[in-house]
């Protein structure tokens, strides 16, 4: 276990160093934005891992629900914390490449309306998880990841239609189309190093929710012999 | 023993709700005054004129019953926790979605009062006159609260398990909410104006309404028995 966690995180490192370094030196510098494009082999990769983990996060959720396995809820929540996190860095990196390039931090789009909206859903669910009692935690959260799970497609759907019905005047540059290879490659490199990264920080929280439960289990029967 | 039926354990809970409210009028009272104090903040904060105020009427009519909704649905099952009827609930053989109907139905009527006391009010504060078809507007509020009041009853009884509990339910309810609020704003607004056809957001939010609707029926069992 000990000798594939330190295996597992050294592969993610160098492919963590890989992906920098392609995103510094290799890729061209892109002719109109300048460098403050790169960003976007941080931001697309980190938007990808967070859909990725709220996706694992409704799958055990629903797991949950079904078979009621202690290692589905571990599952849940540490899919839930790192999504969040990664969430959160994409809705900081995005600014930081929209000011200088649209002229705004932030604009209503559909993209980031949704994506804003999905992180406050598992932010809600976070904290119904903080504030509720250890027991009724698990079942109660995994029905609001099941709420969050429907939910998706009616944001999609509502945000894209409002905003289709009152045009924004900015967004310029759709990435997608005709990428330089050079720079297709470190987008590349860094959507899988991102993958890799995410799924071991996941695997770490996971590890560390089942310690955290055996070490209150261990507590709670210590009291109960000590009480008896 | 034979368990009684669905329709008749809804319609003996709604009763004994609709019964207290009757008698104690204590949701409809708290619910109509906050109502009107958002109104009456409202016009502070935006100074509305007959032209403007048609354009945002829209948001504001639904932010003002956002808030009074969460007043209900926090008190619709704050009264079960008194005495244990929770737990008297789950021994008993009553099937477990009857009491979330009934607590659905009750609220659903409780705002659909106050938006009918409410709408003169607005009517007339804001001077008010609608561009489109009216009739839509029943429509849309009908779909509307139903929308806002089936996902909030369920979220009312898990926020009422948990620390902190009438804070917790906004907290829940409005990000899960936020495609319902935003297709019952843009309908209400497309129908004051008279813009467009608000057809697409009656829609969605009809599929809202039955999907969701599916959600709690199925899930409230397991979340009444969480332990």
């Amino acid at each position: 276990m000990k000798l594939k966690l330190i295996l597992f995180a050294l592969v993610t490192l160098g492919l963590l160093s890989y992906g920098l370094y392609m995103a510094l030196v290799v890729a061209p510098t892109e002719a109109t934005m300048g460098d403050v494009q790169r960003i976007f082999y941080y931001h697309v990769p980190s938007a990808w891992t967070a859909f990725l983990c709220f996706l694992i996060n409704a799958l055990a959720s629903i797991w949950y629900l079904v078979k009621r396995t202690e290692r589905s809820d571990a599952i849940a929540v540490s899919s839930a914390e790192v999504g969040v996190v990664f969430c959160t860095i994409v809705l900081l990196t995005g600014p930081i490449w929209a000011r200088p390039v649209w002229g705004i931090w932030w604009t209503w789009d559909a993209r980031l309306t949704s994506t804003l909206v999905l992180w406050l859903i598992y932010v809600a669910y976070l904290m119904l998880r903080r504030f509720s009692a250890s027991g009724r935690a698990p079942v109660i959260a995994a029905a609001l990841a099941v709420f969050g799970f429907f939910d998706v497609p009616f944001v999609y759907l509502s945000i894209r239609i409002f905003r289709t019905q009152h045009p924004q005047p900015v967004i310029a540059g759709g990435e997608g189309s005709g990428l330089d290879p050079t720079m297709a490659k470190a987008f590349l490199w860094n959507m899988i190093a991102f993958t890799v990264y995410g799924l071991l920080v996941m695997w770490l929280r996971y590890r560390l929710e089942l310690a955290e439960r055996s070490v209150e289990e261990a507590h709670a029967e210590k009291s109960m012999q000590e009480g008896a | 023993m034979k368990a009684p039926g669905l329709l008749a354990v809804t319609r003996a809970t709604l009763a004994k709700d609709l019964r207290l409210e009757w008698r104690s009028k204590d949701a409809i009272n708290s619910m109509l005054f906050f109502s009107l104090l958002v109104v009456v903040i409202f016009s502070f904060a935006f100074d509305p004129t007959a032209e403007v105020s048609r354009k945002i009427a829209g948001g504001l009519v639904w932010v003002a019953m956002l808030f009074a909704t969460i007043m209900a649905l926090n008190q619709t099952w704050a009264r079960e926790l008194r005495n244990n009827v929770m737990d008297a609930y789950r021994v008993s053989p009553a099937p477990p979605n009857a009491m979330f109907l009934a607590k659905t139905i009750g609220s659903f009527i409780f705002v659909t009062i106050l938006e009918l006391l409410m709408t003169p009010l607005f009517v007339m504060f804001y001077n008010l006159r609608s561009i489109g078809p009216v009739w839509q507007l029943v429509v849309i509020a009908l779909l509307a609260t139903w929308a806002l009041v089936v996902n909030g009853t369920f979220f009312a009884v898990i926020s009422i398990h948990t620390r902190s509990r009438e804070i917790m339910l906004p907290l829940i309810l409005f990000p899960i909410s936020i495609p319902a609020i935003l297709a019952m704003v843009s309908a209400t607004t497309l129908v004051l104006t008279g813009e467009y056809s608000p057809l697409f957001w009656m829609q969605l939010l009809a599929v809202y309404d039955v999907v969701f609707t599916t959600v709690c029926l199925v899930l409230f069992e397991i979340v009444l028995n969480a332990e």
